[in-house]
């Protein structure tokens, strides 16, 4: 789960709010860095393409190649991926971020390439300038804080604001948003309980121990369930019975039926510390 | 029996629609959504309403956490299919060279003329500068972009720079030469961000250099030929750099005087729009690149230039600016 400050009320067409999850800063400088190098390998591939290939006038065309496809990776990898109905760069895409509109409309052509050709004055401008300066051997103190400065002033400008927008997704109008794909999990409380807990065990926790425990039992790790047990047992004073995974999933089955029938009756309870809910 | 928890209930209910429906958005984020055939087409849009109903109930129901979650990302998934998703690349292309780019040029006409009207003044600018003393030329012009083109020179060694049949590199520089002004378009339309300042600048910085190899050359009395040289590429190129120029000003002019829209939205409207001038000036860029490479090299002969010149500028400006039949444009 995303922290609470990155989720952004999304409320669809249909009145269903989607509470999207923002991306985090350090999630999208990890994309950012993967398709950086996806792109150098591309690079690296083709020139080890045309080198084995004896094309006339070999370092020409490895010249050329450098020019023009470092420039049309940089900016095309970018915009054509994230036209694409994923919205997102293979970086993006194992990192389960994507690019969307803010405003939930379609993400348009104009604003991906806003977005991205904003990145050559945020990041490319400044190091190829500070590169061009460096290798004529002029780059002097001033001149190199300059560049990191205002590279700096952009690379930290997503942590500079609540929703995380890089310069040119202010410019755009789109962010970033997590979008993981997961399998349903399976369902705890579908047998039928085997034990029988008192008003008062079950009087012990709420909705955030039973989430909880949801987690210990999806995890699944038996030095977790066995703490986990032994708290539950000594706060119920019930015997131990040898079965940890068995007792627990029964007395999820048990909490969970019995929060959710008050919840149906207007009755919700938080975590262990509100209000014990009536008789 | 039935079981005791709500969510195994609304599982048994409703759990073959909700897979159903991942394993379609799958397929379109795979593919396309012409990967689907025509029943699941039909049934996408609504399963998206079931899954949508399924996760309100969920929430007000259910203390499963990881029904809600799944519910949640499946919906957010499917809404962006639905939603949020563009045509393919190639119907986009086209529409962007046919209506969009055309169009959206059209609306930047005034910062057009702005950035058209600072390039003049800069030409006539560094004209009259370097005419008057030589001297500023080794100002305005690094002696690598010179290449012996400077008030030094005689007037045969001048005209033999226009016409030189040097066929070495040729493809390299000319590659150079597009990557290079494809990065300055960039550029002119992304420092728009601070206020069209650098915009200004770099316009300004390339009208001057143009008129000082222009006072070079009319100085020795290859003036002609030397704006027949240019013509034949520069037309283009010069054009593209104005537009994109434009691109720049205008969201410099967004984030100054936002007007009635929240300054975030102005921004937003003139970042997109000027994204669009800005894409179809690399791709002038990339003609020039090719008028120069290759068109320069073949035609040889003065008038033939300015002609190719004077032709795509009248291209240009019909494809730009003549009126067509208003067509649902969508930006």
């Amino acid at each position: 789960m995303a922290a609470a400050s990155l989720s952004r009320a999304f409320v669809t067409p249909e009145g269903v709010d989607l509470g999207l999850d923002l991306a985090s800063a350090g999630t999208r400088a990890a994309a950012f860095l993967i398709d950086l190098l996806f792109q150098l390998g591309v690079l690296v591939l083709l020139t080890i393409g045309i080198a084995y290939i004896g094309v006339v006038r070999r370092m020409e065309a490895i010249g050329i190649l450098w020019l023009l496809g470092a420039f049309a990776l940089r900016n095309g990898w970018f915009i054509l991926f994230e036209t694409g109905g994923r919205g997102a760069t293979p970086g993006k895409r194992i990192m389960g971020v994507r690019v969307v509109a803010r405003d939930g409309a379609r993400l348009t052509g104009g604003a991906v390439v806003a977005r991205n050709a904003m990145r050559e004055v945020e990041v490319f401008l400044p190091l190829s300038f500070l590169g061009v300066q460096a290798a004529s051997g002029v780059a002097d103190a001033f001149l190199t804080l300059f560049a990191l400065g205002w590279s700096g002033i952009f690379l930290f400008f997503p942590l500079f604001n609540r929703d995380r927008l890089r310069m040119g997704d202010l410019i755009a109008g789109t962010w970033v948003v997590r979008v993981v794909g997961g399998a349903l999990g399976s369902d705890l409380g579908a047998v039928r309980p085997q034990r029988h807990f008192s008003q008062a065990a079950l009087d012990l926790y709420g909705e955030y121990e039973l989430q909880a425990l949801e987690e210990v039992l999806r995890g699944a790790r038996p030095d977790a369930m066995a703490t986990v047990a032994a708290a539950i047992r000594a706060k119920a004073e019930l015997p131990a019975d040898g079965d940890d995974a068995g007792f627990l999933h029964d007395y999820y089955a048990a909490l969970c039926a019995r929060l959710e029938r008050r919840m149906a009756l207007g009755r919700r309870r938080a975590d262990k510390h509100a209000a014990r809910a009536d008789r | 029996m039935q079981p005791a928890v709500n969510a195994s209930r609304f599982r048994a209910a409703h759990q073959a629609d909700w897979e159903r429906l991942e394993r379609l958005v799958a397929l379109v984020e795979k593919r396309s959504v012409r990967a689907l055939d025509d029943d699941d087409l039909i049934a996408m849009p609504l399963l998206y309403r079931t899954a949508l109903s399924s996760l309100s109930l969920a929430r007000a129901s259910s203390l499963d956490r990881a029904l809600v979650d799944y519910l949640e990302q499946l919906c957010t998934r499917a809404y962006f299919q639905l939603y949020g998703v563009t045509d393919t690349g190639l119907a986009q292309l086209r529409r962007f060279f046919a209506r969009t780019w055309p169009g959206a040029v059209r609306e930047l006409w005034r910062e057009t003329l702005a950035s058209l009207a600072l390039t003049v003044a800069a030409v006539l600018a560094g004209y009259l500068m370097v005419r008057s003393d030589p001297a500023w030329f080794y100002g305005l012009i690094p002696d690598a972009m010179a290449q012996g083109r400077d008030p030094a020179a005689s007037a045969a060694s001048l005209h033999a720079t226009l016409h030189s049949s040097e066929q070495s590199m040729l493809t390299t520089f000319a590659t150079f030469l597009f990557t290079h002004n494809a990065q300055i378009a960039i550029f002119s339309f992304a420092l728009g961000l601070a206020f069209g300042v650098p915009t200004v600048l770099l316009l300004l910085y390339n009208g001057l250099s143009l008129g000082a190899l222009l006072a070079v050359f009319a100085g020795k009395g290859v003036g002609g030929p030397f704006a027949c040289w240019l013509a034949i590429h520069g037309t283009t190129e010069l054009f593209a750099v104005i537009l994109s120029g434009a691109a720049g000003l205008r969201i410099g002019i967004a984030l100054a005087f936002p007007g009635r829209l929240a300054r975030e939205d102005a921004a937003m409207a003139a970042g997109r729009q000027g994204a669009l001038v800005m894409a179809g000036s690399v791709a002038m860029l990339a003609v020039a690149g090719l008028l120069e490479g290759i068109g320069r090299q073949v035609v040889d002969g003065d008038g033939p230039r300015l002609l190719i010149g004077l032709v795509m500028l009248t291209g240009w400006l019909c494809f730009f600016y003549l009126p067509r039949r208003p067509a649902a444009v969508e930006r």
